[in-house]
């Protein structure tokens, strides 16, 4: 019991890290209770990645990461890997969108610069080449030895390290693995909670219809830009339908992690032949319990090389489930056939 | 034209990468870390069992080191570094020169053995330890850790400390982060150069 409470116990208290984690579950679970459901494996993704960022940030786990190498490898496998791509492949966007407070939703639409920069800066950051650059040189960025040694000795460096991770993850994950216009848009309307005709939908009821069940049933389906005809609803559709995200094709998307594996395969590779030790903040900071300085090296350079590369895989894998699927629908809608229509892609 | 803008921008933002990264000092052999962490304080015993504080080594260069006197490499190796650089030191600003030697063992490291143990480097090394409260509260202030090994059957255990030497000015402000790969000559120097400066 005492050794849990001690588990969880944060090593480095975080406000920031405590309201942003417990906050969006918050609104996750206003927006399941508002009635946009997305299926128990999406939702169960999404809560599991918010939880895994927490416990690699805010419990013990943080100290062992500060003082043992390999274990700082597993946290940056976790915030810019595991967390990421499970909260992506959950597209939370609709059911975030429906469980935000109105009042923020007013104040943000009514922000259009904040729109306007947000937009621009976010676009800039998603350009395929540049994402994946950004992936792959925050990782050789934060194992540069000087660089290293110093977000590991400085607080405030460390935390701006481990932010950088986990939103640069969530970026190029969702980059790879949002929903494509493949999926077409009245199809969308029947997978629950996807696309942002749900969320509209369950927005602009709730004002008129006073029964919440009924909500995402209903196959109403009239005109996106008729609907948006309040600030509530212009933000829904921007959050949600996401037209800002550039739209790659499988094709593309499959390339670029396979881009992306080839560098983290290579500085994982080095790490685990290095016969010196690159790293010695550990040393100098003492590590969590005695181990050799180049063991540790080594399993956080296998740590760096085989499971943060198989992700790549995993996500490839993902997008050609979706892309057999996209060609079965296709064909289904030549042939209609209801049985297989609403097959939901993973 | 996002392509462009792209080109155009990216080296730019990879120029501001490399240059945050390569800003240095040159003036010092050890690594700068003014301001980065807090001023020296804790609550410690001496060789002799005395409760102490920063306040008994105020107003002088103090080297913080931590480590167990049973340690094979490290603890050895750097306090003798240390010694002789204070060695080299001009007779003047010698002693106002300590190395606090802090024993994270405290179960073995008791009394008679830590003094033995410091004054076998010199007459400025001065051995401290505390309850493991008094440990974990200094060595999480200075961002540095400790951890026991498994007993063996002559219930010898190794402990992993920090290899750091943290330098405090005469204020108490922490300057320096004296690593292992300067000589004791590279110490000396910067330990008078911290002597002028404060």
């Amino acid at each position: 019991m005492q050794t849990l409470i001690q588990f969880f116990t944060p090593w480095e208290f975080s406000w920031l890290v405590q309201v942003s984690c417990w906050g969006v579950l918050l609104i996750f679970v206003r927006g399941l209770r508002r009635g946009v459901q997305p299926g128990f494996w999406r939702g169960s993704a999404f809560v599991l990645g918010v939880l895994l960022m927490y416990v690699v940030t805010q419990t013990h786990f943080d100290y062992w990461s500060q003082y043992m190498f390999f274990v700082h490898r597993g946290q940056h496998l976790v915030l810019h890997h595991l967390a990421p791509l499970l909260i992506a492949l959950a597209a939370p966007g609709a059911v975030l969108a429906a469980g935000m407070p109105v009042s923020v939703k007013r104040w943000f639409a009514g922000q259009n610069w904040l729109g306007r920069w947000w937009i621009a800066v976010y676009r800039f950051l998603q350009q395929p080449f540049l994402a994946s650059l950004l992936f792959v040189g925050l990782i050789a960025f934060w194992l540069t030895p000087d660089i290293h040694f110093d977000a590991m000795l400085n607080q405030r460096l460390y935390w701006v390290m481990n932010w950088s991770m986990a939103l640069d993850g969530l970026l190029f994950w969702w980059l790879m693995l949002a929903p494509t216009s493949h999926q077409h848009p009245a199809a969308a309307g029947d997978r629950q909670g996807l696309s942002a005709f749900d969320s509209v939908r369950v927005l602009n009821s709730e004002e008129t219809l006073p029964a919440r069940s009924s909500v995402v049933k209903s196959n109403r389906s009239s005109p996106l830009d008729r609907l948006a005809t309040n600030a509530d609803e212009k933000w829904a559709l921007a959050s949600a339908r996401d037209r800002i995200t550039p739209q790659l094709s499988y094709g593309v998307r499959m390339l670029l992690l396979a881009a992306i594996m080839v560098p983290q395969i290579i500085i994982g590779a080095r790490l685990f032949f290095s016969r010196q030790v690159l790293f010695d903040v550990y040393a100098v900071c003492g590590r969590a319990w005695p181990i050799s300085p180049l063991t540790d090296q080594q399993l956080g350079g296998l740590i760096t090389w085989i499971p943060a590369a198989m992700m790549s895989v995993i996500a490839a894998l993902i997008l050609l489930r979706r892309l057999l699927h996209a060609q079965a629908d296709q064909s289904v809608a030549e042939q209609p056939d209801q049985s297989t229509a609403a097959r939901e892609p993973l | 034209m996002c392509l462009l803008r792209f080109f155009m921008l990216s080296p730019a933002l990879l120029l501001l990468l490399l240059l945050s990264g390569c800003q240095q000092s040159e003036q010092w052999h050890a690594k700068d870390i003014s301001g980065l962490m807090p001023k020296l304080r804790f609550e410690l015993s001496n060789a002799q069992g005395e409760s102490v504080t920063e306040a008994d080594y105020a107003a002088q260069i103090n080297l913080l080191f931590f480590g167990f006197t049973n340690c094979p490499d490290i603890c050895p190796t750097t306090l003798a570094q240390l010694a002789a650089a204070v060695r080299n030191l001009p007779e003047s600003i010698r002693d106002q020169v300590h190395i606090l030697f802090v024993s994270v063992d405290p179960q073995r490291d008791e009394g008679g053995r830590l003094a033995e143990y410091a004054g076998a480097f010199g007459e400025q090394v001065v051995g401290l330890t505390g309850t493991q409260d008094q440990l974990q509260a200094l060595t999480r202030r200075y961002r540095v850790t400790y951890g026991y090994d498994e007993a063996d059957a002559n219930g010898y255990y190794n402990v992993s400390h920090s290899s750091a030497v943290f330098a405090f000015d005469a204020d108490g402000q922490v300057r320096l982060l004296i690593r292992d790969d300067l000589t004791p000559a590279q110490i000396a120097e910067d330990m008078q150069r911290l002597q002028q400066n404060t």
